[in-house]
């Protein structure tokens, strides 16, 4: 294990400027994805943000006890899309009415008896803001004997589901791409480190290296520069989202967990790219 | 311990490289591999390490048979084999040293016994002094001592060598034949594939001559099938 270390250390050494280039191309590679990834991150952000707004609101019929409307409130609660039951009084309808729509206020102050009705209003569970779900549950709701009128938005819900699944269709087309790009590129370049040493692939192989030992260093080799890159990667995809924010506000960066997974994949790529590169060379000398 | 059974050898573009060739190498002799380039030494060289597999004969080293030999006993096989070419085949970033302890370091050698082993035979080659130079440092002869070296440090069973002359001068030449016939003489087995007939001449060795892939003579056969020995 010392040996392959210090085989690979040697391998930085030897040719600083051809690792380099390779770290630098996995890493712009990357990049490149990662900008895509950070795009699609942000368009998902607020989609995830307008879609928060998707609700059902019951409307109550008049004189509704408000036992019933507890009880009704509490079973819809239990229906596994909905995330949560408000109870919305006709007095605080009114209250909400006059804050909000303050080119109303003058109609609002004259009103004798309050025009507007309690109602229930229900939200979904993230993964359940889409048309149909909306529309199912709108259903369930009118069976509720003291339920008159059910509205949802209809319209800008479907808008919504037809903008989410553009943006998925395209991110996976283009992430796919991207991704391809960027495995290309990669495996060229660590094909092009084990090139550059074919000839002492060829000597250890004479002197009784075994295919696992010449394997060694390279796939060391190869993970250090993935990972090197990704982390490369990671850092200028930063620098990117901070020059953007600073510009345009309230945009979101990977989590962790995305950041961490993106430096593993660099790792993977190269894990593998020298896998693949090396064991083609020693199958064709 | 090297013996071709009726080997031949064909590729599939340039045709038969070698006909039906059979010979014997015995244990701790100096034989000489002789004819013209394009004869079939390098190739007869290349089915002893087992870098190519006969079309058909047979093929047996040191204890490996070419038939039966799996891909991953040939780096085995060639622990044992000591091999030098004309261009020497040295890694031009690393020293001497480092060159020589490379192929024991890819057997997993011992750390602690590969320093003083790899002196051993620098010393041996006559290159102690020169341990830490790089081989565009060194003369021709010079490298081609740091490959001898890197093929005995392994202690082989016999040492091939391919036109191991070829690229040196006439003082550089005697040198280095002087060092195989040395090395030979504490018994390790000497192949040489060589077409300098002045050498070949030089001593009394046994002589196996190719022509256009087939065995032209044999001394050997020519002496009632015993080997001869210098």
């Amino acid at each position: 294990m010392r040996l392959v270390l210090r085989e690979t250390m040697l391998a930085f050494r030897r040719a600083p400027l051809l690792s380099t280039l390779s770290i630098s191309t996995i890493a712009f590679s990357l990049f490149v994805f990662g900008l895509f990834g950070l795009v699609a991150v942000n368009i998902h952000a607020a989609i995830g943000t307008v879609a928060e707004r998707v609700e059902v609101v019951a409307y109550l019929r008049r004189g509704t006890p408000i036992e019933a409307t507890t009880l009704g409130a509490s079973d819809i609660q239990a229906f596994p899309e909905v995330q949560s039951v408000e109870y919305v009084s006709e007095a605080l309808a009114l209250a909400r009415a006059r804050r909000e729509l303050p080119e109303f206020q003058d109609i609002f102050q004259d009103l004798e008896v309050n025009p507007l009705p309690a109602s229930l209003e229900v939200r979904l569970k993230p993964q359940d803001r889409n048309a149909a779900t909306a529309a199912a549950v709108a259903d369930r709701l009118k069976g509720f004997a003291f339920v008159e009128d059910v509205r949802f938005g209809n319209d800008w819900v479907q808008k919504l589901d037809r903008l989410r699944t553009i943006a998925t269709a395209a991110g996976t087309a283009i992430g796919a791409a991207f991704a391809l790009v960027a495995i290309i590129i990669i495996g060229n370049t660590i094909r092009m480190a084990v090139l550059h040493r074919s000839r002492e692939i060829a000597i250890m192989r004479l002197v009784g290296a075994t295919d696992g030992f010449i394997r060694r260093p390279f796939l060391l080799e190869g993970l250090t520069k993935g990972l090197l890159g990704g982390l490369l990667a990671l850092a200028l995809s930063y620098g990117a989202f901070r020059l953007v924010g600073s510009i345009y506000h309230a945009s979101v960066f990977f989590t962790a967990a995305e950041g961490a997974a993106g430096v593993a994949a660099g790792g993977l790529l190269g894990l593998v790219g020298s896998l693949l590169s090396v064991g083609r060379h020693l199958r064709s000398v | 311990m090297i013996k071709f059974l009726n080997v031949t050898k064909e590729y599939p573009k340039t045709g038969a490289a070698l006909k039906d060739v059979s010979f014997h190498v015995p244990k701790g002799e100096f034989a000489f591999l002789t004819g013209h380039s394009g004869a079939g030494k390098t190739t007869a060289l290349r089915l002893i390490y087992m870098a190519e597999r006969p079309s058909s004969g047979e093929v047996r080293v040191s204890g490996f048979s070419a038939s039966r030999i799996g891909g991953r006993e040939v780096p085995r096989l060639r622990r044992r084999l000591g091999i030098v070419f004309q261009d020497f085949q040295l890694l031009e970033d690393r020293t001497a040293e480092e060159n020589v302890a490379f192929a024991l370091e890819v057997t997993g050698a011992r750390r602690s016994t590969i320093g003083p082993r790899v002196m051993r035979v620098l010393t041996q080659v006559g290159l102690a002094g020169k341990a830490h130079q790089y081989p565009r440092e060194l003369s021709g002869g010079e490298q081609q001592r740091v490959a001898i070296a890197r093929a005995l440090v392994n202690d082989p069973v016999v040492l091939l060598a391919d036109e191991p002359t070829g690229n040196l001068d006439e003082r550089a030449t005697r040198g280095i034949f002087q060092l195989l016939r040395d090395i030979n003489a504490s018994g390790t087995a000497v192949l040489m594939a060589t077409h300098d007939l002045d050498l070949v001449k030089s001593v009394p060795a046994h002589l196996v001559e190719l022509q256009h892939g087939a065995v032209a003579y044999d001394s050997a056969e020519d002496a009632g099938g015993g080997a001869s020995t210098p």
